[in-house]
Parts: structure tokens; C-alpha cells; sequence
């Protein structure tokens, strides 16, 4: 170690080798993520060629189609399916999450092992429980005639409930375990001191408990209901034909219609909505934040 | 509080129950012996051993296995390398690229799916295993990124110092201490992007070739057209496989959060 | 081998557009052990960075052995640092973490062996090679930081308030290791700390710290004997700062002075009565105000007629005197330092 030579190596120098470290990221952003959505906008304003493929046609035909009635409709009732399966979500979801921030210490480690398996089971084979529950002569039948309720098959599969009950079955799991980490860092005492001064149990939970889990809820809300407008399939294999969404739409179009362009002025009109919906979303979270809470 | 503790006991209970039902039930019928889900036939494997002998089912599950770990790794190798890279320069660009990764699992994924067909095709690419690696990766490296971000946040800054200080360049610090630091967090990230892969229908379904068929389009083009009892013994013994990785994964969880503290020691004062 | 194992020239540094050092010269002898003394956010972790190389300075130069090390990247100067949070490689053994540095160098598994056990003895570790760093106590950890960095021996070496996060006996009892092990092994030490006491302990010279400059450099005697400025005086050691003047013969004001004498060179005696307010006999006229026992010693506060209030400390907890008690208040000449005269540059 004595009388070793100093190296002369310059500090600036390594900047070099660390943009070789984000240089992929880069990369792989540009070319696979924001190239195909800037191609998605351009090809909605294309126009479809007769039979097979595109024109480099510029119109706005494509956008102007989409307040056709019918595809109208489309947007609305996807909306509408949204909104309601967010609800019902909010309604079992919250709940349980709350209820499982209450639970001791072991027993919320084992909760929350019970709801990683269904987490993370494939969607399409917990899809596949619901056929055999909903399909004519299926499990619910079973039971319902099983206990003198009915005496013909309910034929629940091919419904808009069945879809519905699909969606909030899919996606409660998030709003679960958002409610539930928010939930989880709740202060109890906070509610004792509540009781102590004179609230009720249910006052003390709408005054404080709510407020205090409201971005736990929120993002929850964000969480369930953007899929929710695009999960298609859960309406194609439990709604049939009767129940058609955006999704559905899109892929009809793409798949059968070979209507490229006008996929992508859905796809661009949808990404808007959604995009809306995030914007409210941090709206209200910056305000709740601002007031104090959360 | 105390009364209402039994009815909340009494809701996570039913609400649980109702959550497994599905699943319970595929498990079970992919024991029956009779075609027919609504009539129990007796307890029978048969299903299982036409799943065994089904050539095409194979091949899906080995497309899904490839594809999973391909984008996995890919996305944790892309994803690491940037999340480590942005903790030594920050770029003014920094913000919005991070923000466009994270993009594919922001948007609905009939979108992405749909965004990724059409571009494929102007790019004239083939469809095919190249095409979902591509997709595939494009949606979970926000999974990887995010992990080792979170991470890399409680790292402690001196171990890399002091390594420094003993001798080592940057490159070594890298190796030596902040990778072996990062393996856990690498390795949930990989778990999360290889379900979250195994698991895609929608965007798989458009940017796949004619020939390739991973195991979800599968089962789900078997759903639509008619379902045998097979898909029910397929699916419980991915239950099986799942119900194992959520156990490892929790039990690894557990080993690497006693072995390695998050920040340094002790909390000395700061800048002096 | 230059004259100087370090040489920090006009050295200046600042973050986001707060100055944090504001030109600091210093020179360290070989084997000399130079403590930074100062309280928080005066800048000597800085300072120690910056020698180290993990931060580089605005300007000024930093020799190391008389060559210019300033560009010169953390790893490749022959200096090693102890960290403060001991930066123990949470997924290496104790033997691992040792060997570290060696291992860069790619020195011989054997050599490495040989040198990982002598630098765990030399810190009394030994046979904790297999540990790992999260099995061990503070104390412990501390040692394996110092084994650490000593493996390489290096010619000078940084420690960042090591003893910080220790207990006092423990960290009394490092204090003497510490110094038996850098007398031993003829090493330059370059310490920080904002205790006082561990600083006038194991130095041979003291850089008092104030804001990004230095205020004083000197032996611990010097130090504590003759303070520069009221700051030194006030941090090191128990001081009365006194304005006055010098009056000449006839009564006139010579000059302003400012003194600084140490609490336990205050003297008292029972004040006479009659005599002027302001002096009598030899010294000044004050009340008691406070009596109380700190740290095994007699405090005791007095008023001044003009309602300065000054420190007197004693061995031992009887005295005569009690609260509200006039006395007189005196001291030896030898004992008073004049301070604040000109601290512009903290240089030797």
C-alpha cells in the first residue's frame, strides 16, 4: 500500500456508463409503448379500405361514427355497467377490508394468504366456477330447486346479472386490498376517543374511520372501475351475444369488421374517458389531502 | 365496537366462502365422472388422464411457460438496470419516461391489445411468440420497475459508499452490493410479471400468430365453444401450481425481510 | 513521502446555494491524530467527504501525501473511512465484509485469511468471522467497521463520529482502544465528533468547527487553555465571557476587550460590607442566584451589579455560601484569555 501510485481517473467520466443503464428503458418506452399509442391516433384517423387493410385517407369519419346511436348506446351502457358493478364493489369490498383491518395479527396474515390464491388464480378459472353456478341446471339451479324455490332453471348464464355478478367478482379483490392497506394504518385509539366524547359507534366510523380510509376507497374506485370498462371477456362468456360492451365492440370491429380505424377512434375515445376519470381521481385525492386527511 | 366485531367475523366469513365458491367448484367437478357438470357421476381421475394425453393442451402450457419467463425476465433485466441507473443520474426526461412505462397497466387492455395488433401490422412483424414477448414485456416491466424502485428507495446510500471507499467502482458496487441487496425485490417483481403473463387473454389473444396458442386463449376459446370437464382438471392443478407459488412466495417474503435491514443501523445525524 | 500525509487548501463547498464550507485550510501530520469538533451542520462530515472523495469540493485542493487527489474518484486514493451507521454489507459476513477491499484488489485467498484474522484481532474479534453483520451488537459492529477499514492499511484514516450510538461506558472504554490502536499502528486519524470531552481525550491537535469554517486549531491544551474566540470558549469547557475595558492610569478607555475565564477559575469571597457598588477590594460585586450540582460539581450562578451573570464551578458540593448571598468575585489575571480578536481565517 505504501507509496502506490494514485490513479487519475476523473469523477465525471461515469455518467457514461450510467445512461447505458436506462438507455433500454428508454428504448423499449419509445418503440414499444409510446410509438404504438401515437400510431393508434394516427390510424383513427385513417380510412378503412374495401375488403382488407387501410388508406392513408385523412377523415374524421371515424369519430363522427361513433355518435351513431348504436355505438353510442355501446358507451353508455358500458359506463352504466361500470358504475353499478363499482358500487356493489365499494358495498362487499369495503366492508371487508375494513373488517379485516380489525382482525389480531396472525389472523390477518392468514386473511390475507386466503385472498392471494383467488388473487392470484387465473381469472378464466374463476370465470369458469361462475358458468357452472350460473349455467341451466347449473349449481344455483341445483340449490334453488334443490330447496323447492323455483321449479324451473333460472338460466342465469347469458344475463346481464350473471355479468355483472362476474365483474364485481373479478375486480373486488382491489378494492379489498386497497381499503385493507388503508385501513391498516388507521389509528383505533382515534375511534375510542370518538366514543369518549360521545359518538356513536356508527357516527364515529362516518366521522372519522371513512374520512381517514377515503384514499384507500378512492384508489380502490380507480382500481375497479377502468377495468371494468374493458374487460370484456367476463361479458362475452357470461352475457353471450345479449350483453355488449365497448371492449366487445372493439374487438368485433377489428376481428370481424376489419374496421381498423374506427377500433382505434374507440380505443382513443375510451383512453379519453379513462383518462378523464384519473384526472377526477387526482383531483379528489389533492383535495382530500389538502383538508387534512389522508 | 364489541357487538359488532361477531357480525364483521360472520361477514368475512361468508364473503370468503363466497370467493372460493367458483373455485371449489371447478376442483371438484374436474372429479366427476359424468360430462355433464350438473350431474355428479361418481369420483373419477378420467378427466385427468385426457388432459395427460392432450398434445395440444401441452403445447399451450409450454407457449404460456416460455412466454411468462421470457417477458419476465426481460422486464426485470430492462426494468432493474433503469431503476437503479435513475437513482445516480435524473435526467430532466426522468418524469415522463417513467410515466409512459407505466402506461400498459393504466390502460384497459383491449386497448393494448388492440394498439399492439395494429402496430405489429404496420410494422410488418409476424405474429407470433416474438410479438407476445414483445407485448407481454410492455406490461410488466411497470411491475418490476415499481418493485425495485420501492426498494431501492430504503436502501441505505453509505453501503454503496463504503464500498466505494474500499476500493470499488462503480460497476463493482453495483454487482457486489446493490444487486445482491435487490434479489428479493427482483425476484417478487419477476413472480408478479410471470402471473400477471401466464394469466393475459386479452392482449395475447390479439398479437398472437395462427399457430401459437397460449394456455389462456385456449381455455378460453374451449369456453366458448363447449366446455369439457378436461378444462376443470387443467384448472385445478394450475390451482395447485398457484396455491405452492403463493406459499414459496410468502414464506421468501418472510426470510428476506429478517435477514436484511432496511436502512442503516442507527440513525445517525445527518449532513454535518 | 511528502512532509504532510494531508493538505486541504482553500477548500469551499456548497449545496443548493447554501454555503457549507467556506474555505478551509489544514494540514495533518503522519500518524497524527486531528479531531473536527462542532455541532451539527458545521460541515465536518462534509469536510471528511470531501478528503474521502465521495463529494468533490467547489474549489481549493486536497493533497494526499503530497499528490493532488481533488478529480480523483473514492476508490482509488489510499484513504479508508468509518462510517457513522458503520455501513456493514448486510448480506456479507463479518469475514466478508473484512476481506472486501482485498478482495477488489485480488490479492491471494491465503493473504486474505492472514490479514481478515489479524485485522479481527487487532480489534479483539476474533473467530467472528462467520457472523453475519445483523447477529452482532453495536459495539461489535463498530469494531468490524474499524477492521474493515484497517485491512488496507491505509496512511490516514476518517472516522465519522463512530462512538455516537454507544453507551458512555462503552464508548469511554473505545475511546482509550481507539487510541492505543492509532498510536499502535501509526496511522493518521482524522475523528469527528461534537463531544467535547472524547475530543480533548484522544487528540493530539483539535479543529474546532463553526459554520463552515474553522475557528480555532490547536492541542487540547491550547484549546481549552487559550480559546481564540468566545465560541471556542464556550464549547469547549465551561467559559464566562466578560465585556470591559482597559483603563488606563488616569481612568481613560484604552481599549474594548473581551475575556473569557473558565467557571472554575472564579473565585469567591465574602464581600465586606460597605464599598463601592461596582468593585471591592480586588474583585466585583454579586449575588448568588443559583446553586446546583452538576455533573459531580458545584454550580453557582452570580449576578453582577449590572446584571451580567456569571459560572462559577467547584469541585466538591459544600460551600459556604448560599443563595442570595453577596459576594466578591475575582480571578487569577493569568487566567483570563482575551477572545474575539481577529478569527477571520481558520488557518494554523
Amino acid at each position: 500500500m505504501r507509496g502506490k501510485r494514485m490513479g487519475k481517473v476523473p469523477i465525471k467520466s461515469r455518467s457514461y456508463s450510467l445512461w447505458l443503464m436506462i438507455l433500454p428503458l428508454y428504448l423499449f418506452t419509445l418503440l414499444l409503448v409510446a410509438g404504438p399509442l401515437i400510431y393508434m391516433v394516427i390510424l383513427s384517423f385513417l380510412t378503412r379500405a374495401d375488403g382488407w387493410g387501410i388508406v392513408n385517407k385523412f377523415t374524421f369519419d371515424n369519430y363522427i361514427n361513433i355518435f351513431d346511436p348504436v355505438y353510442l348506446n355501446t358507451f353508455v351502457e358500458s359506463f352504466r355497467l361500470a358504475i353499478l358493478c363499482t358500487v356493489l364493489i365499494i358495498l362487499i369490498g369495503y366492508p371487508f377490508g375494513y373488517f379485516m383491518a380489525t382482525l389480531s395479527p396472525v389472523w390477518k396474515k392468514r386473511m390475507m394468504m386466503l385472498l392471494m390464491i383467488p388473487f392470484w388464480t387465473s381469472s378464466l378459472i374463476r370465470l369458469y366456477g361462475w358458468i357452472i353456478i350460473f349455467r341451466a341446471n347449473g349449481t344455483l339451479d341445483q340449490i334453488l330447486m334443490g330447496l323447492r324455490l323455483r321449479d324451473t332453471p333460472l338460466k342465469l348464464l347469458y344475463t346481464y346479472p350473471a355479468v355483472v355478478v362476474g365483474m364485481v367478482y373479478a375486480l373486488v379483490q382491489f378494492m379489498i386490498l386497497s381499503v385493507y392497506s388503508s385501513a391498516e394504518k388507521l389509528d383505533w385509539s382515534l375511534l375510542e376517543a370518538a366514543r369518549d366524547l360521545g359518538a356513536s359507534s356508527l357516527q364515529a366510523f362516518f366521522t372519522i374511520s371513512l374520512k381517514l380510509t377515503l384514499p384507500g376507497l378512492l384508489s380502490g374506485v380507480i382500481l375497479t372501475f377502468i377495468p371494468s370498462m374493458g374487460l370484456f371477456f367476463i361479458a362475452d362468456i357470461l352475457g353471450g351475444n345479449k350483453v355488449v360492451l365497448v371492449g366487445s365492440l372493439i374487438q368485433d370491429q377489428l376481428m370481424k369488421a376489419h374496421n381498423w380505424p374506427f377500433a382505434a377512434a374507440l380505443s382513443v375515445v375510451l383512453m379519453l374517458l379513462t383518462t378523464i376519470v384519473i384526472f377526477l381521481y387526482k383531483r379528489i385525492t389533492h383535495t382530500t389531502e389538502i383538508e387534512g386527511v389522508g | 365496537m364489541r357487538r359488532y366485531r361477531k357480525a364483521a367475523y360472520l361477514y368475512l366469513a361468508v364473503m370468503t366462502m363466497i370467493l372460493y365458491l367458483p373455485i371449489v367448484l371447478v376442483v371438484v367437478y374436474s372429479f366427476n365422472e359424468s360430462k355433464i357438470s350438473s350431474v355428479w357421476g361418481g369420483f373419477s381421475l378420467k378427466w385427468y388422464e385426457i388432459l395427460f394425453r392432450d398434445k395440444a393442451m401441452f403445447e399451450a402450457l409450454k407457449n404460456s411457460i416460455v412466454l411468462a419467463l421470457s417477458a419476465s425476465i426481460l422486464a426485470a433485466v430492462i426494468g432493474t438496470l433503469a431503476a437503479v441507473g435513475f437513482t445516480k443520474i435524473i435526467p430532466r426526461s426522468k418524469g415522463i419516461v417513467e410515466y409512459v412505462s407505466m402506461l400498459p397497466i393504466m390502460i384497459p387492455e383491449i386497448i393494448l391489445g388492440m394498439v399492439f395488433m395494429a402496430y405489429f401490422a404496420m410494422l410488418g412483424l409476424r405474429f407470433g411468440m416474438l410479438t407476445l414477448v414483445l407485448a407481454h414485456t410492455a406490461f410488466c416491466i411497470p411491475y418490476n420497475y415499481m418493485t425495485v424502485k420501492a426498494r431501492l428507495v430504503g436502501m441505505d446510500k453509505s453501503l454503496g459508499e463504503a464500498a466505494r471507499d474500499l476500493g470499488a467502482s462503480e460497476v463493482r458496487v453495483f454487482f457486489d452490493i446493490t444487486l445482491p441487496l435487490l434479489v428479493p425485490a427482483i425476484l417478487s417483481g419477476m413472480l408478479l410479471s410471470f402471473a400477471m403473463s401466464f394469466d393475459d387473454v386479452i392482449i395475447s389473444l390479439f398479437v398472437t400468430g395462427v399457430n401459437i396458442n397460449t394456455l389462456p386463449i385456449k381455455i378460453y376459446t374451449q369456453m366458448k365453444t363447449g366446455v369439457t370437464p378436461e378444462i376443470n382438471a387443467l384448472c385445478t392443478l394450475i390451482l395447485g401450481a398457484t396455491i405452492m407459488l403463493v406459499f414459496i412466495s410468502t414464506r421468501l417474503n418472510r426470510f428476506h425481510a429478517k435477514a436484511q435491514p432496511e436502512n442503516g443501523e442507527r440513525s445517525g445525524e445527518n449532513d454535518d | 513521502m511528502a512532509e504532510n500525509i494531508l493538505q486541504l487548501e482553500n477548500i469551499t463547498k456548497s449545496f443548493d446555494d447554501t454555503g457549507v464550507l467556506r474555505g478551509i485550510n489544514l494540514s495533518v501530520g503522519h500518524g497524527e491524530f486531528v479531531t473536527l469538533l462542532g455541532s451539527s451542520g458545521c460541515g465536518k462530515t462534509t469536510t471528511l467527504r470531501i478528503i474521502a472523495g465521495l463529494e468533490v469540493p467547489d474549489s481549493g485542493r486536497v493533497l494526499l501525501d503530497g499528490q493532488d487527489v481533488t478529480d480523483i474518484e473514492p476508490n482509488k486514493r489510499d484513504v479508508n473511512t468509518v462510517f457513522q451507521n458503520y455501513a456493514l454489507f448486510p448480506h456479507m459476513t463479518v469475514a466478508q465484509n473484512v476481506a472486501y477491499s482485498l478482495r477488489l484488489k485480488r490479492v491471494n485467498k491465503q493473504v486474505i485469511e492472514k490479514e481478515v484474522n489479524a485485522a479481527l484481532s487487532l480489534v479483539q474479534l476474533e473467530g467472528f468471522g462467520k457472523r453475519m453483520p445483523s447477529e452482532l451488537s453495536g459495539g461489535q459492529m463498530q469494531r468490524v467497521a474499524i477492521a474493515r477499514a484497517l485491512v488496507n492499511k491505509p496512511r490516514l484514516l476518517l472516522l465519522d463520529e463512530p462512538l455516537g450510538a454507544l453507551d458512555l461506558q462503552l464508548r469511554r472504554q473505545m475511546q482509550t482502544e481507539l487510541k492505543q490502536l492509532q498510536k499502535r499502528l501509526d496511522i493518521a486519524f482524522i475523528y469527528i465528533t461534537h463531544d467535547q470531552e472524547e475530543a480533548l481525550n484522544m487528540s493530539d491537535r483539535i479543529v474546532v468547527m463553526r459554520d463552515g469554517r474553522f475557528e480555532q486549531i490547536g492541542t487540547p491544551a491550547e484549546i481549552y487553555d487559550y480559546p481564540r474566540t468566545s465560541f471556542v470558549a464556550q464549547f469547549v469547557g465551561n467559559a464566562n465571557i466578560i465585556h470591559g475595558s482597559v483603563v488606563g492610569q488616569k481612568g481613560e478607555t484604552i481599549t474594548e476587550s473581551t475575556l473569557a475565564v473558565r467557571s472554575e477559575h472564579i473565585q469567591l469571597a465574602y464581600c465586606s460590607e460597605g464599598g463601592s457598588a461596582e468593585s471591592v477590594e480586588n474583585g466585583l460585586c454579586a449575588t448568588i442566584t443559583q446553586k446546583s450540582i452538576v455533573g459531580g460539581m458545584l454550580r453557582i450562578v452570580l449576578r453582577l451589579q449590572d446584571g451580567t451573570e456569571l459560572t462559577a464551578t467547584r469541585l466538591g458540593i459544600n460551600v459556604e455560601y448560599d443563595v442570595g448571598d453577596r459576594v466578591s468575585v475575582s480571578w487569577d489575571a493569568a487566567h483570563a484569555v482575551p477572545v474575539d480578536k481577529e478569527s477571520q481565517d481558520g488557518g494554523e
